[in-house]
């Protein structure tokens, strides 16, 4: 269910307006969230093998990803954070592109730069993350406003979490697209821990959304493991950006059902007790009950489905493996367009080391 | 060619930047109606309206986080900060952001974003409108770092900084924005980077400064003729790329080398200055490279004068390094 804050100008926001997702887009979004939870189970344990270094898992993020991403267009650009890796998948970068950067091969589009997660894919509009917090907020409204330059009828759209609400860049971010009505949506994904820290420990606010009304635009909480609710308030949002109405925060209440990363033991902060009652509302488990009412699915066309995607994110993943390292001397790559002579000096150096011996390419 | 005064052929420059390209854009506070604070932005708003002259809220980070996601979309923004005192707030986003996008996107993403900010003391402005932080921005891999000590370089500079594919730190010496002239060429022309700009020719020893410490170091030059001794003066212009060669060679032919700048001197660019010399002109060296900086303290209101490198302490370092050998 969606239910608007208490913001007066809401009401005039007709969110009934917007299109629902058609039954067969239900299902392929039902394949997206399981491909997501399947590549989180994998690279969880990719991870604990020394197979690749890090991982931000999703789990219990799904429906609030692939929801918010299904209503949006090609051209849109969306900024994420690190946790982002379904938005990804919905926005058509394949498997083994994911997982040639979570392994640092010579065929990561971002050259073994950045830790796990912390991908981009410009073909798909999908900016680079990084790991502080909050700072994709204010690009995102810097490319509205270049978008609104343009005419380009396109919105961006930043993702971030329950943490990033305290942040310089959401504070300022939001404050600039208020002022400049741009066409952004802001997709707080709330999933009650930012680490250790619980959400009424982030901000004495009842809900997220409501900070919007102080920059003078809506804010909306949405039950974020309700597909098609998501799915309508973002598309909602996207309307109001295209028609000039400005940008729109949305909360997704949702729940990290674990751990913050591969370095993160929850134990210390939360109980299972409390974990095991948010797995009842996994969103996985809601919409395969809605597809299964609706006839859509059924258990065996269920079973298949979780075989063939763990197949294939298995493929993914020994292919990436395959693709020879990364040659070493791009680490002095992509500094500047063009090297200045001090790098091109240190290439030289590392050269002649690496002839002489002195250091294993 | 017109005689103006530094901070006018600031304004030159963005105006021809603007007149060029329609993606040329200005962000910053008080940048627009009011022309900037400094006026380094006037009439630019009544030329190009307020979509390209685009008063800001009051958030640094705001303006340089919103300038980077214009970069990323292709627009070419040059964001002003107030004074570079005022800039750490948007530090994150210039360091962790600004300075990464290309690496690490793996060269998919490049963000060009000028960000213009005067800097440096002499004008009683105090701890918090007078200090010198270049060096935090030559340290950061990714940044180009330039600073004028002329109108005709103010402009040829950032020319060649908006048309550069890379973010630069245009730092404008605002304690001689208004008391150096000098002739300015009309239409578009680039002062490359990474080249410096040999004020003076000497033999006897090279005062290496940028910025407002050119002027002081030309004086000291003129004092210093008096008593006999040739001194070179090197602008370097731009920090980032630093033009080693030009450096190495002033020392191999003077020997003995001052490094002047108003910032700190721990770990202030002297340091690498001295270090690149240690490396690379020892053998040429015939007394030891000395520093005239500003001191490690804050800076100074009441006291701005015993802070700053003056003609005196360059004189006085540079016959030390003369007559020690």
């Amino acid at each position: 269910m969606v239910y608007v804050t208490s913001v007066p100008r809401v009401s005039a926001v007709g969110i009934e307006e917007t299109s629902e997702l058609s039954p067969s887009a239900r299902l392929e979004a039902y394949r997206w969230m399981v491909t997501a939870r399947v590549a989180d189970e994998r690279c969880l344990s990719l991870q604990r093998q020394g197979r690749i270094g890090f991982y931000a898992p999703l789990a219990g993020q799904e429906a609030a990803q692939v929801g918010a991403t299904l209503a949006l267009r090609p051209e849109d650009w969306v900024f994420p954070a690190y946790r982002e890796l379904a938005v990804a998948l919905v926005r058509g970068v394949p498997l083994s592109e994911i997982f040639d950067q979570l392994v640092g091969n010579s065929r990561d589009q971002i050259k073994g730069r950045q830790m796990p997660n912390h991908f981009g894919f410009r073909a798909q509009n999908f900016v680079v993350a990084s790991s502080p917090i909050g700072t994709q907020i204010t690009h995102a409204v810097g490319s509205a406003m270049a978008a609104q330059r343009r005419h380009d009828p396109i919105v961006t759209i930043a993702f971030f979490g329950d943490g990033a609400t305290s942040s310089n860049d959401f504070h300022a971010g939001l404050n600039f697209a208020g002022v400049f009505r741009t066409p952004t949506i802001f997709f707080c994904q709330n999933n009650q821990w930012a680490i250790s820290l619980p959400r009424e420990r982030q901000t004495h606010s009842a809900t997220l959304a409501e900070k919007a009304k102080a920059y003078g635009f809506p804010g909306f909480v949405v039950d974020g493991n309700d597909l098609a609710a998501v799915y309508r308030t973002v598309g909602e949002a996207r309307r109001r950006a295209l028609t000039g109405e400005g940008p729109t925060l949305i909360e997704a209440q949702v729940y990290r059902l674990g751990p913050h990363s591969t370095s993160d033991d929850p134990h210390r902060y939360r109980s299972d007790a409390e974990v095991a009652e948010a797995r009842l509302r996994d969103p996985l488990h809601r919409l395969k009950t809605e597809l299964l009412a609706t006839g859509q699915l059924d258990e065996t066309g269920d079973q298949k489905l979780w075989e063939s995607i763990r197949a294939g994110v298995a493929r993914a993943i020994e292919e990436s493996e395959q693709v020879p390292p990364l040659d070493p001397h791009t680490v002095f790559d992509d500094v500047f367009a063009v090297p200045i002579s001090r790098l091109e000096e240190e290439r030289a150096d590392y050269d002649s080391l690496v002839r002489n011996g002195g250091s294993k390419p | 060619m017109t005689e103006m005064t530094l901070v006018q052929a600031v304004n030159r420059g963005l105006a021809e930047a603007m007149r060029q390209d329609p993606d040329v854009l200005i962000l910053g506070e008080d940048v627009g109606v009011n022309g900037g604070v400094f006026r380094a932005t006037e009439g630019l708003f009544k030329e190009f309206g307020a979509d390209r002259v685009i008063d800001t809220p009051l958030s640094e980070t705001g303006i340089v986080g919103a300038a980077i996601g214009m970069a990323l979309y292709g627009l070419k923004p040059i964001a002003e900060i107030q004074f570079l005192d005022f800039i750490y707030p948007a530090f994150d986003q210039i360091v962790s952001e600004l300075a990464k996008f290309r690496y690490r996107s793996g060269g998919q993403y490049p963000c060009h974003v000028v960000i213009r900010a005067p800097y440096g003391g002499g004008v009683k402005g105090g701890l918090y409108h007078s200090q010198s932080t270049e060096a935090y921005f030559a340290h950061t891999a990714g940044l180009k770092v330039a600073i004028p000590s002329t109108p005709a370089d103010a402009k040829g500079l950032l020319l060649t900084a908006v048309h550069d594919a890379d973010p630069v730190m245009f730092l404008e010496p605002k304690r001689i924005y208004r008391s150096v002239t000098g002739e300015v060429p009309e239409g578009d022309y680039r002062v490359p980077f990474g080249e410096v700009r040999v004020v003076r020719e000497g033999t006897d020893v090279s005062l290496f400064a940028y910025g407002a410490m050119i002027p002081s170091s030309v004086e000291a030059a003129d004092t210093l003729a008096k008593e006999g001794i040739s001194a070179e003066v090197i602008d370097l212009r731009t920090l980032v790329p630093l033009d080693e060669r030009a450096v190495v060679a002033s020392v191999e032919k003077t020997g003995r080398a001052v490094i002047v700048h108003e910032a700190a001197r721990f770990c202030g660019f002297g340091a690498e200055m001295a270090a690149i010399l240690a490396e690379r002109a020892f053998y040429s060296l015939k007394a030891p490279v000395a520093r005239v900086t500003g001191f490690d303290t804050p800076f100074p209101y009441a006291l701005e004068n015993v802070y700053l490198p003056g003609t005196d302490r360059i004189v006085h370092a540079a016959r030390a390094t003369v007559r020690s050998t």
